[in-house]
């Protein structure tokens, strides 16, 4: 029955999207919106069995929990509220039991029982459309998370064959997790031969983060380049001191400059003020 | 039965290790290794392990082996190319692999040999050379 | 909450089931797009624990599961051996303490690589390991 309603289903429910103040059409274009409506409707009624529509685990609706992910995903990525997409679907709920009304006005009991199935598979449809809304939401959380990790863990090439890591901020295990990976690759990348990890910009050091350092060293030298930490403030230097920490095994510098003058020494390189008189 | 093949390239041997080493492939490894490196009088072996995609504790033993046994035949050992992957998990797994020489690639692996067999000729002279990391 | 997802028995009875095993579950880690550095602690760990099973137990089983808790997936394996057990496990799990004459780094080692480990043995009737690596983290 609902079939040959779908027409005017799908009208009454563009025209309650549409006088909903809420509607984005700095998001979404009319023409858009329809072509998701009709879509979602089209699978919908197609399923709109006696037998299935209590049982939205079956095969049978996948398809349309498919377009309805798909749909709730994309507004998430949008910017969509989750009031803006719930009216989406809530809205088509009304439509639906609108032309359910019109069809069995004359007999109550009917109507009731076919719209308590409506509600009832609609409900469940905006369970899954906010279940996957707050999916896409994470995903794009989860993103930024990633590149802000990416972003706070600069590699710089100082010099052929010199890596520099400026470390800011706080070291955490995920952090220094993160800071060991891109470091190690970045030499693989570049085939440098000695790497500079500055923590001046570290707040503090506890026997976790030094023992994340000295993972970091080690793995550095298995991979057969050399790793040296610079920047090790008074303060830090006490506190490593006081904790009992064993860091005789590392190339320790006070500073970046040090530590560069180092590299260079060991690669049998010379700074030199320039000579302007006489030219080389 | 697979054999991993042994080069000869002058004062040294080069091995590639091309596939995942299991655990009687990698016996064998080393006991050809010290056969070759006693018959033609090796000053170095070069162990490419870039390829290899996993080192657990059983072959990280037998990479030490092979540096130990060539050291009392009188050649250095250098392990070169490791993936970064590898070298994170030998070090959480907890073998910092003592001893081994390590180097980027071949090409620095060849220079640090062959800058190790000139120190060992001019004894005395105790300046730490550019490349040579050796792993504590 | 931890979810099971999908299962995949091996069996694990001489050395060369362990070339198969080992790319089985390397297919299973890009599967769920596991980090390269997390695949290579697991596939390290797990080849630990098989090698301690087929030395010790003759062989036995591993169970590859891929599991998920939300928005993180991951691989639990469960390797069952029926061979003769750890007696002393805290001893076992000691970095440098073996039976055998191999470096002692095998089980603390593979603990140290994953996010969760444990272990179950009874004198004389086998030994049960269960270890879990999430793709990030």
């Amino acid at each position: 029955m609902l079939q040959k309603k779908k027409k005017s289903i799908l009208e009454n429910w563009m025209k309650n999207q549409l006088v909903y103040e809420g509607l984005r059409e700095d998001l979404i274009s009319n023409d858009e919106l329809r072509i998701q409506s009709e879509k979602l409707i089209d699978a919908l009624v197609a399923n709109l069995s006696a037998d299935g529509i209590n049982d939205l685990d079956s095969e049978k609706w996948s398809p349309v929990i498919e377009i309805l992910g798909g749909i709730s995903i994309t507004r998430a990525r949008q910017g969509f509220s989750p009031r803006e997409t719930g009216n989406f679907i809530f809205t088509l709920k009304e439509a639906l039991l609108l032309v359910l009304q019109e069809e069995i006005k004359d007999d109550p009991k009917t109507l009731y029982e076919e719209s308590l199935k409506i509600s009832r598979l609609m409900d469940n449809l905006s369970i899954v459309t906010f279940e996957t809304f707050i999916k896409g939401r994470e995903e794009v959380i989860l993103r930024q998370t990633d590149e802000i990790a990416e972003i706070s863990t600069p590699v710089i090439r100082v010099w052929e064959g010199i890596l520099a890591l400026p470390i800011i901020g706080t070291l955490d295990s995920a952090r220094t997790q993160i800071v060991m990976e891109n470091l190690l690759q970045e030499i693989v990348n570049t085939r440098s031969s000695i790497a500079i990890l500055d923590i001046s910009g570290v707040p503090a050091v506890d026997s976790l983060v030094a023992q994340h350092l000295i993972k970091t060293v080690s793995a550095t030298r298995l991979m057969g380049a050399d790793c040296i930490i610079s920047g090790i403030r008074p303060e830090i230097a006490q506190t490593i001191v006081h904790l009992g920490i064993d860091l005789s095994s590392i190339t320790t510098k006070a500073s970046l400059a040090s530590a560069l003058a180092y590299a260079f020494k060991s690669m049998k390189l010379e700074v030199r003020r320039a000579n302007t008189v006489q030219k080389l | 039965m697979d054999k991993i093949p042994i080069l000869k390239m002058g004062p040294f041997l080069l091995v590639t290790i091309q596939v995942d080493l299991y655990d009687r492939l990698a016996l064998t490894l080393e006991a050809d290794l010290v056969q070759m490196v006693n018959k033609t009088r090796a000053k170095g072996v070069l162990i490419d392990i870039s390829a290899v995609s996993i080192v657990d504790s059983f072959m990280g033993r037998i990479i030490g082996n092979i540096a130990s046994m060539s050291k009392l035949l009188e050649a250095e050992t250098v392990l070169v190319g490791m993936q970064p992957a590898v070298a994170i998990t030998l070090i959480e797994l907890g073998l910092p692999l003592n001893g081994v020489h390590t180097a980027l690639d071949m090409e620095r692996g060849m220079n640090l040999l062959k800058s190790m067999i000139n120190d060992t000729s001019n004894i005395g002279d105790n300046e730490i050379e550019e490349d040579d990391l050796i792993v504590e | 909450m931890i979810l099971s997802l999908s299962k995949d028995a091996i069996e694990i009875i001489k050395e060369q089931d362990v070339v198969l095993f080992r790319n089985r579950l390397k297919e299973t880690a890009i599967r769920i797009k596991m980090s390269l550095v997390n695949q290579t602690r697991l596939i390290t760990a797990a080849s630990e624990l098989v090698r301690n099973m087929l030395r010790y137990a003759n062989g036995g089983m591993c169970l590859i599961e891929i599991v998920t808790r939300g928005r993180d997936n991951g691989i639990r394996l469960t390797f069952t051996d029926k061979g003769p057990g750890i007696p002393d496990i805290a001893l076992a799990m000691r970095d440098g303490y073996s039976t055998g004459k191999s470096l002692g780094m095998g089980l603390p080692g593979s603990k140290r690589l994953v996010n969760e480990f444990e272990i179950k043995s009874q004198a004389g009737e086998g030994t049960m390991v269960i270890i879990l690596k999430w793709s990030h983290g």
